[in-house]
């Protein structure tokens, strides 16, 4: 299908994106690599009065390292998450999660801040994002705000970002010494949305883990923090015993719903079998 | 209310006046009738449509042709002129690797990107590669022959070359 007639502007600045936001009395979107926004354009999903470019915003590229945090530019396509070697050694989750998002060319297009503002339950980024406790720095007319990932995605599609609001920037804590992280996902093909996957980060001091985070994705509404599990796993070694266990947590972490394709129960048990494999796998990052 | 853009077309400088809403694919096909990339699925996920932008594989259909506005986009009628492709295509006809022919613009196009990156891709890499393309014929698996051959092809010749 052929998307509605709209106007188009390609923003200057994030000022002058958001002043025409403003004049268009919010019937408007913002285009960045657009490989969410155009289908949905073309699937007439919305169809706002105005388009405003943000791609060639220059505060919305670059990655760079700030104290202790790396600062990813919205902008980042997702090729430069899988190849970027500041990625690959600060926000390692990212790299590895990268592979798994749709296919080459998408990835050449599609961004990094498009995929967390889209928020699909179903995508990877996100659920990457919560497991690295990033932040995202959001921009409105009155400021910027850095909002935890853990606090960013509201529901299907919907995150903190308010109408009007961009997000500028993600910035993900670089990894301490001993650091281990893991990613996987279970699709009936290479490329297609998940039945279920998740994204782990976990520190060991001697052996014993000390900090694990992981977030699932594919599960709900939104990426799923999986708090028993991380509760199970803190204070002992990664092992046989320890990893059965979270594996069993599970279901205090999870309520899937059903679907026509496959029931709950179908997918708890995917995400149960995936945490195995990768609790199993967990690779050392720093 | 339309708008007028400029851009690099196969090497030559295309100016147009085009609702902001038009695709690059349909930029490409009804206004420059460049009907080689193939409109399918319109969203993204078939690959037929693929164009090299900047010299990158991208879908003509989910990039506005106004976001274009300034860039360089080769189309399978300018790599066919160029010469660049002629090996991927006698390896294609001479595999089989098409039947109907609608997928094989994006399929010499993910296989052109893959080679001029990768000199001895292995056959899962190419299958890697491929994900973003749908043939509904061939099964794939004289496509993926033919753009094995293309790369030892070349990988043989460069090295005669030396």
């Amino acid at each position: 299908m052929k998307s509605p007639a709209f106007e188009y502007l390609q923003a200057q600045d994030i000022a002058d994106a958001m002043s025409a936001y403003d004049s268009a009395e919010g019937d408007a979107v913002y285009l960045s690599g657009g490989h969410s926004v155009v289908p949905s354009l073309a699937l007439r999903l919305q169809a706002p009065a105005l388009v405003i470019d943000i791609s060639r915003i220059s505060a919305l590229s670059g990655i760079s390292l700030e104290d202790g945090w790396l600062r990813i530019g919205a902008m980042t396509r997702h090729v430069q998450a899988m190849n970027d070697p500041l990625i690959a050694a600060h926000a390692p989750l990212f790299a590895a999660a990268a592979p798994f998002v749709a296919h080459p060319a998408i990835r050449n297009r599609g961004t990094l801040g498009g995929s967390l503002a889209h928020a699909d339950p179903a995508s990877e980024f996100p659920a990457a994002a919560v497991a690295m406790r990033a932040e995202l720095e959001i921009v409105s007319p009155q400021g910027i705000r850095r909002v935890p990932a853990d606090d960013f995605f509201k529901d299907i599609y919907e995150t903190a970002i308010e109408p009007g609001e961009i997000l500028q920037a993600i910035h993900v804590p670089c990894p301490v010494p001993g650091q281990m992280i893991g990613f996987d996902e279970i699709a009936r093909r290479r490329g297609d949305y998940a039945m279920v996957g998740a994204a782990v980060q976990a520190v060991t001091t001697d052996g014993v883990a000390d900090d694990v985070s992981i977030a699932l994705f594919s599960v709900g509404d939104r990426p799923t923090r999986a708090v028993s599990a991380q509760a199970v796993l803190t204070g002992s070694p990664i092992d046989g015993a320890a990893i059965a266990e979270a594996q069993a947590a599970l279901c205090d972490d999870l309520d899937p719903p059903d679907d026509p394709q496959f029931p709950a129960h179908m997918r708890l048990h995917l995400a149960r079998v995936l945490l195995g494999r990768i609790l199993t796998n967990l690779k050392v990052v720093a | 209310m339309k708008t007028e853009i400029t851009l690099i077309v196969n090497g030559e400088a295309v100016r147009d006046v085009i609702e902001p809403r038009t695709s690059l694919a349909d930029l490409l096909r009804d206004r420059l009738r460049l009907t080689g990339t193939h409109l399918g699925c319109e969203m993204g996920s078939c690959g037929a449509c693929l164009v090299l932008l900047d010299g990158t594989p991208v879908h003509a259909c989910l990039v506005l042709a106004v976001q274009a506005a300034g860039q360089r986009v080769d189309t399978i009628e300018g790599l066919n002129e160029s010469g660049d492709i002629k090996d991927l295509q006698q390896n294609f006809h001479a595999r089989n690797a098409l039947q109907c022919g609608f997928c094989t613009n994006g399929m010499i196009m993910t296989a052109h990107a893959l080679l001029s990156e990768s000199t001895a891709p292995t056959r899962p890499e190419i299958r890697e590669a491929l994900s973003g393309n749908y043939c509904r014929c061939t099964g794939y698996e004289a496509i993926v022959d033919a753009i094995s051959a293309t790369a030892k092809q070349r990988a043989t010749n460069a090295g005669a070359g030396k």
